[in-house]
């Protein structure tokens, strides 16, 4: 039996394997995102990136609970100006390096695209939900996110992703806002709004008081709002949420995602993304399936 | 984790500037391993366990001032213990310390001392008032003390004491200070081979404190301190950032 080829075209970029590390998450430094490269990843996706210096919200920023991770980092990032060395050093990796990328208005993402020029693809950061003025504040508006990734598409020389935020009554809606912009893909979804209070003393335990949930308990939220979108939607859907292991992957990909992203279960290892898709490959040869076939599966088992 | 309540049960002054807190939560840590701790409304930082129920902390910043001040009874939030911690090795070891960097070695020598292994200390300090753990570290072996004021022991750096030993002698040389101090002893690690036989505590400033987030990755290995250290190997920090730079909160890099 031979092994299945798992490599795909995504947004027309070559990858090879359908796993990409989240935004996020070890994605600070060139040489970080390369070890994750190196440790199997098909792409990754860099830490979001704006227009100006930010150390992010006051610890403690992220912690585990039994059912996933609650985070509130804070948008931390040096600047694009000083982060397209890092950038660079990313893509000696020689895997698709996405720049993750965060404003408060068209303009700003627009500058910031320009400025880190040479990345293989762009992904909109509309969907924080714990950063004032940023994030799920600009991505729960249906005509801000059409605006900003039209004018984001304007200036990228490469392809345009819009990540969503699930803290919304209608996904679709943001979805389809997208892809009116122009949008080359969407991913679904961004952690879900979420809060934690210590009870010994009564003070909310992360330092912005509420942040974003991920992991395992997001992971059914996530395969939800990507079949939903799958339905509705004629670009490519990324899948990301609590996808720790192949079994994961699949649902997701059932679901309608051509690819999945991976982050906090990098806590449990690094070499998830290789794990991932070992597992992957098994499955497939052991159902005599290819990639094709399982994507968007569960919408054709029941004739939609 | 969520945060575990830790009540302070005694405050120990150790020097002018360092502070030991002793809770009511036995931590089962390896010599080496760090806690998180919630300064609750503040921050929350990074410690070394100095005892399986102690942090040592040294006032730099708003939230080791605040844990400085605190009184019997306060309680704090911990995290941990979380990270790799030093690896006992041979028979016959070598700890340099220098500052509140005795705090995680302090741990270290005791279970040595426990397990019979031949201890030498090499303790450095700005002043003689702020040698931390002298004491300790007599009970568990040789100690030579070096201050740069000269007040206490040789006057100068804990590297210029290094040249009085043999280091080949040691099984494993075992380091914790001041980040240009750890550069230049794992320079002369280096010179005499022994770079693959030492183990460095590093610190780097960590947000989330469990290897997910990336804020304290080293350059070029991308290695985590929080949780692929903050103990890690000489031989892994050759020609690393260690000595020239860091990143901060914001992960732009800062020259040392």
């Amino acid at each position: 039996m031979t092994k299945p080829d798992l490599s795909i075209e995504l947004t027309g970029m070559g990858m090879k394997n359908p796993t990409i590390l989240a935004a996020g998450v070890l994605g600070t430094t060139g040489s970080s995102l390369k070890r994750v490269a190196n440790s199997g990843a098909g792409a990754v996706v860099t830490k979001s990136i704006g227009i100006e210096p930010k150390p992010g919200h006051p610890n403690p920023t992220m912690f585990k609970l039994e059912c996933g991770f609650l985070n509130a980092m804070g948008l931390p990032n040096p600047s694009y100006k000083e982060f397209r060395g890092e950038l660079d050093t990313a893509k000696e990796s020689g895997v698709p390096v996405i720049a993750s990328v965060f404003g408060a208005h068209p303009d700003e993402f627009s500058k910031i695209i320009d400025g880190l020029d040479g990345a293989d693809a762009y992904e909109l950061n509309v969907s924080c939900p714990h950063a004032s003025g940023y994030g799920a504040v600009v991505g729960t508006d249906p005509l801000l996110v059409e605006e900003i990734t039209r004018a984001a598409k304007q200036t990228a020389n490469a392809p345009v992703w819009v990540k969503l935020t699930p803290n919304v009554t209608d996904i679709v809606a943001i979805g389809e806002a997208a892809q009116r912009g122009g949008a080359d893909a969407v991913v679904a979804i961004n952690t879900v709004r979420s809060m934690a209070i210590d009870i010994h003393s009564g003070y909310p335990i992360l330092g912005n008081l509420y942040g974003g949930l991920s992991g395992p308990a997001i992971h059914p939220v996530a395969v939800k709002c990507v079949y939903d979108l799958y339905q509705a939607l004629d670009i490519p859907v990324i899948g990301v949420g609590g996808i720790a292991n192949y079994q994961d992957a699949v649902e997701m990909m059932m679901a309608g995602a051509c690819a999945v992203q991976i982050g906090s279960a990098i806590y449990d290892s690094i070499s998830v993304f290789d794990d991932v898709t070992m597992g992957l490959s098994e499955y497939l040869v052991s159902h005599g399936l290819v990639l094709d076939d399982i994507i968007g599966l569960a919408h054709r088992k029941v004739g939609l | 984790m969520k945060p575990q309540n830790a009540v302070i049960t005694e405050v120990i002054h150790e020097t002018p500037t360092i502070t030991t807190l002793k809770t009511d939560i036995m931590l089962d840590a390896a010599p080496g391993q760090f806690v998180m701790v919630w300064v609750r409304g503040l921050d929350e930082v990074p410690m070394a366990l100095s005892q399986p129920d102690s942090i040592t902390v040294q006032r730099v910043g708003e939230a080791t001032a605040a844990l400085s001040d605190m009184h019997v009874g306060d309680s704090i939030g911990i995290r941990g213990p979380f990270g790799k911690g030093f690896e006992l090795e041979g028979d016959r070891i070598l700890l340099i310390a220098g500052g509140v960097g005795s705090a995680p070695l302090l741990p270290l020598a005791q279970l040595a001392h426990a397990k019979g292994v031949d201890i030498t200390v090499i303790l450095g300090a700005r002043t003689g008032d702020e040698l931390l753990f002298e004491q300790q570290f007599s009970k568990c072996g040789r100690v030579s003390v070096a201050t740069d004021d000269g007040s206490k022991g040789h006057h100068g750096f804990v590297t210029e004491l290094m040249s009085q030993f043999d280091l080949t002698d040691f099984d494993q040389c075992y380091v914790c200070g001041p980040e240009l101090m750890m550069d230049r002893v794992l320079d002369i690690l280096h010179s005499a081979e022994m770079e693959a036989r030492s183990q460095f505590s590093l610190h780097r400033y960590f947000k989330c404190g469990i290897g997910v987030c990336g804020a304290c990755t080293i350059d070029p290995s991308g290695l985590r301190v929080c949780k692929d250290g903050p103990v890690v190997h000489g031989n892994m920090l050759i020609n690393s950032e260690l000595g020239r730079y860091h990143r901060d909160a914001t992960g732009k890099k800062i020259g040392h």
